[in-house]
């Protein structure tokens, strides 16, 4: 380990709305600052190089991979996880869906898919599936073979377009 | 005792529907609790020092640079290990002639594959353990490797284990009828070399296991990602010389297994080794790297394999001789020859013919061992077969349908066994494919194909039929010596608020164990499904059991709950019987309360009985039996194993310009007997089919000719991701089992059994008019264009 990686930095951010100030290794990733330090332990680790998609956490809006962002980097950012994501009731109706559609098995990679289909869905209108499997196509589960959660998050874009045309109707 | 399964109206029908799985809202919370998640008081972490060399013999370790890094505790070499740990032997005594040299948890002396532990850093922080663990220098003398599979017996190549006298672990030939004959006399006979790929599991969670040694209560305690409780108690017991009794294994959620958890690794038996020592918590979760090398492997064989067939297509013989290399060991306890094994006893399964003759090789090389991994040897069985069954249909110009519906066991030709001696009891191969063909809509399939074909765009359609084995009884392990419980157990009872907790011995690895347990209790004793809790995975706490392998937890943990639940509806309705003063047979429970069963009226509630029985023993007539739980296990006794059956199909298009493959659409019918919950096996079906799809078209460990893995990372070792899978239609035929009450065979490898078989057929249909075809996986562009003929060097 050189000696910059074993510095640390001091850091203030937000992780699921609450205020977090810590001094973090230089060479701390952020995904193990988040289960490490806050108990933060929805995300998981698991390829350690971004490709398998289970450290998926929003930071500043965006769908990134917690093994790929250093800690000292989310400086002034805004994370969410899945625990404050549930919290928020932000996405009860796609957790809601994968649990009706069995669109996990051992849950591994749920945390993780969740946020990356919230990030598609967040864009409105419906997605075909196609687009659905290509947006999620950084994401690696083992167990479904995929079709479920591919299902889920159709019904559940479907649900939000009709219940968002609806709002639009009503005011119309 | 009967129940009506197939009515579904009658009462507490819960088995046959799809009900919820408990611990999902958990899992989808991020409120899972895998072993990383778990932090224990004073907790350590080890990190592994691994072998770079395929084989070498291990000289001085120098770890003074390793302890001068802040938070190193210790540093462990295989003497120190071997100290409290003693090294284990691979074989079973059923499997005649495996042999396998002793395996310490740490190398001692040689190291036999690149990835093998050969020293162990224990630090406070598990960056501090690997920071250190790059800082051991250990002193390796290289020794000849040997890492081709095919020249492994040759006199000129090294033995691995000279005290073992050659490379040979395991041979084993089956020779039924007159195979010589057969062939000489065939209309047609068809060959081909087969080979599949070194695949390993991949788990998103890796291999995790947090050990903790109480030496003031005498009792370690490991929380591990496993499949097995009880048989890694029954290990750690021995091997660290602890009585079993004080030996506690904890498995709680577990991030995939699909067979590679259910293995002894040495790194993990070090771990326990080390927190017994230390006298603290110790904490071991591999990398990925790790998992790539040391994960067990599977599927590396070759098959030259032909077959003979008269001039209606009738199968006259199979003649099958397969290789494959283990590694430098067999793999504790359940050993590698089990799926060299299972090839020889599945190749032809399906089919009714009398002449067969198939013999397996396994070899000792240095690489990653392998063992049993999802849906062992049946992957590599059904290709070969299936292979050649569409390669003779072909050479006969009979359509792929056809040549099957005239070789497979007739529906009614049951009880059968195979030329390989493979028992079956029911199965249901034409009702199958009638039903595949159906709801493929073959006709229009096949006229679509042609279409396409027109147009310049290469489409295929294949077809792959498949026995699978599940429920398996003793004859698998238990009787070659392996501390491997083929029963299960249930424990049934009710608390006083009435609810029920079901206590059970198989485990929950995502497949929804939980949930087929809890709506079999909750029917058994007649209560609603979330009125149960179900308990799994605590050696302390569940009656003894075998875990999750081989698809035998409904059907064997499925059974024993029925059972267990039934047996506690008796107790509760002997005790409501004396309270109502009826009898119990003039009574029923349904929603969880005790009712009248001609007109459904509600006499007494659970929760009220459970408040007489617990507070007001007293007013019960003396000596009425008043115990609300109940234990049952359960094993088969008819049937070796449960073969089910079923069938797959895929389509898909091929692009001979760039050898590309897409998947358009894929089917399966298949027959698990009775289906306790239509969603949790439709889901494991597509599971299992896209794991074989994995091997089919992307998955291949590489070595070099070192002995040097080559691709330990998921950007390198190809997984199916969500952009190249397909739809899926699946499709049930149900044959309940005659050995049970519930009548549940497995359903968990019956997708990975067919896939790549079916995938090989569609392709080879769709090049055949191309004159090409392929039988090495997986079937990368490259290699198809090979078969085209496009690339020649």
């Amino acid at each position: 380990m050189t000696e910059i990686v074993r510095d640390r930095i001091d850091v203030a951010l937000t992780v699921n709305g609450e205020p977090v100030e810590a001094r973090v290794p230089a060479g701390q990733h952020l995904i193990d600052f988040l289960r490490l330090e806050l108990g933060l332990t929805g995300a998981h680790a698991s390829c350690e190089h971004g490709v398998c998609g289970a450290c998926t956490i929003r930071v500043d809006g965006d769908a990134v991979r917690g093994c790929l962002m250093l800690a000292a980097q989310a400086d002034g950012a805004e994370v969410w996880t899945v625990e404050g994501l549930t919290d928020t009731g932000e996405i009860a109706d796609l957790q809601a869906a994968f649990v009706a559609r069995n669109a996990l098995q051992c849950g591994f990679c749920t945390p993780g898919m969740l946020v990356a289909a919230q990030e598609l869905l967040a864009r409105g209108g419906a997605p075909s599936r196609g687009e659905i499997r290509e947006h999620l196509s950084g994401n690696y589960c083992r167990c479904t073979g995929y079709e479920a959660i591919v299902d889920a998050v159709e019904a559940v874009a479907m649900a939000r377009a009709g219940a968002a045309a609806q709002e639009g109707g009503g005011g119309a | 005792m009967t129940i009506a399964f197939g009515n579904p109206d009658r009462p507490n029908s819960y088995i046959g529907k799809t009900v919820p799985r408990p611990n999902a809202p958990r899992l989808v919370q991020g409120r899972g609790r895998f072993v990383d998640d778990i932090t224990l008081p004073r907790m350590a972490h080890v990190a592994f020092v691994r072998s770079p060399y395929a084989h070498a013999r291990i000289g001085g370790i120098d770890a003074a640079a390793a302890k001068a890094v802040k938070g190193v505790l210790r540093v462990f070499t295989g003497a120190d290990i071997a100290e409290v740990c003693t090294p284990w032997v691979a074989v079973l005594a059923h499997l005649k002639g495996l042999k396998s040299p002793p395996q310490h948890a740490l190398a001692t002396d040689r190291a036999t594959w690149v990835g093998e532990p050969v020293a162990a850093v224990l630090a406070t922080t598990r960056a501090a353990a690997e920071e250190a663990a790059s800082l051991v220098e250990v002193a390796y003398e290289a020794l000849p490797v040997v890492t081709d599979m095919m020249s492994a017996l040759d006199e000129t190549t090294p033995v691995i284990h000279p005290d073992l006298g050659d490379n040979l672990a395991f041979r084993r030939l089956h020779d039924e009828g007159d195979v010589e004959g057969a062939f000489a006399g065939a209309h047609a006979v068809v060959s081909a070399r087969f080979r599949t790929a070194r695949h390993t599991g991949v788990t998103l969670e890796p291999r995790s296991i947090l050990v903790d040694w109480n030496p003031a209560e005498g009792q370690l305690v490991a929380w591990h990602a496993t499949q097995a409780p009880h048989m890694m108690q029954t290990v750690l017991a021995k091997h660290l010389a602890l009585p079993e009794s004080r030996v506690r294994v904890i498995c709680g959620d577990v991030g995939g297994s699909y067979g590679i958890k259910v293995h002894v690794y040495p790194d993990e038996v070090a771990t326990a080794a080390i927190a017994k020592i230390m006298g603290r918590p110790v904490k071991f979760v591999a990398d990925r790297l790790e998992s790539f090398t040391t994960d067990i492997h599977a599927r590396d064989h070759i098959v030259d394999a032909r077959l003979a067939v008269d001039e209606a297509g009738r199968i006259l013989a199979f003649d099958v001789d397969d290789w494959t290399a283990i590694g430098p060991y067999s793999v504790y306890p359940r050993t590698s020859a089990i799926e060299g094994n299972q090839v020889v006893n599945l190749c032809g399964g399906p089919y009714d013919f009398a002449n067969y003759r198939a013999r397996t090789t396994v070899v000792f090389q240095n690489k990653t061992p392998t063992c049993q991994y999802r849906a062992v040897g049946h992957p590599i069985a059904v290709a070969i077969t299936e292979g050649l069954v569409d390669m003779a249909a072909a050479e006969l110009g009979m359509d792929p349908v056809e040549i099957r519906r005239r070789n497979l066991y007739a529906d009614d030709a049951y009880p059968a066994t195979s030329p390989a001696k493979m028992r079956f009891e029911g199965l249901s191969h034409h009702a199958s494919l009638d039903k595949l063909v159906a709801l493929m809509d073959y006709d229009a399939l096949r006229a679509d194909q042609a279409a396409a074909r027109k147009r310049g765009v290469h489409r295929g359609i294949g077809i792959a039929s498949f026995i699978e084995l599940t429920n398996p009884s003793p004859f698998m392990y238990g009787i070659g010596g392996a501390r491997i419980s083929a029963q299960d157990g249930c424990t049934v009872r009710m608390d006083p608020d009435g609810s029920v907790v079901a206590l059970s011995g198989v485990t929950e690895q995502g497949q929804g164990t939980e949930a087929m347990l809890a709506q079999i209790v909750a029917e058994g004793v007649g209560v609603s499904p979330s009125e149960v809790r179900v308990v799994t995975g605590d050696t302390q706490v569940t009656p003894y059991g075998g875990g999750t392998w081989a698809s035998r937890g409904a059907g064997i943990g499925g059974e024993a709950a029925l059972q267990a639940a039934r047996a506690l509806r008796d107790s509760i309705l002997e005790v409501a019987a004396a309270m109502l003063q009826s009898e119990p047979g003039r009574l029923d429970i349904r929603a969880g309360a005790v009712v009248d069963p001609d007109t459904g009226e509600e006499r007494l509630s659970l929760a009220e009985l459970g408040r007489i029985v617990y507070f007001r023993g007293d007013t019960l007539p003396k000596g009425l039996p008043r115990e609300l739980v109940q234990t049952r296990h359960f094993i088969t006794s008819e049937y070796p194993f449960a073969f089910t059956n079923g069938v797959q199909a895929s389509y898909l298009e091929v692009d001979v310009e760039t050898g590309v493959v897409t998947l358009l659409k894929h089917w399966c019918v298949e027959d698990c007997g009775r289906i306790v919950n239509p969603q949790l096996v439709d889901e494991q079906i597509r599971g299992g089919i896209v794991q074989g799809l994995g091997g089919a078209l992307y998955e291949e460990i590489h070595y070099d000719e070192e002995g040097q893995l080559l691709n330990g990372s998921m950007a390198d070792y190809l997984v199916p991701m969500a952009a190249e899978t397909p739809d899926m239609i699946v499709g049930h035929v149900e044959t309940p089992t005659k050995e049970s009450l519930l009548g549940a065979k497995g359903a968990g490898e019956a997708g990975t059994a067919g896939a790549p078989a079916a995938v090989m057929n569609a392709i080879n249909d769709a090049l055949r008019p191309l004159g090409a075809q392929v039988t090495e996986m997986p079937f990368t562009p490259e290699r198809i264009l090979r078969a085209l003929g496009a690339i020649e060097d």
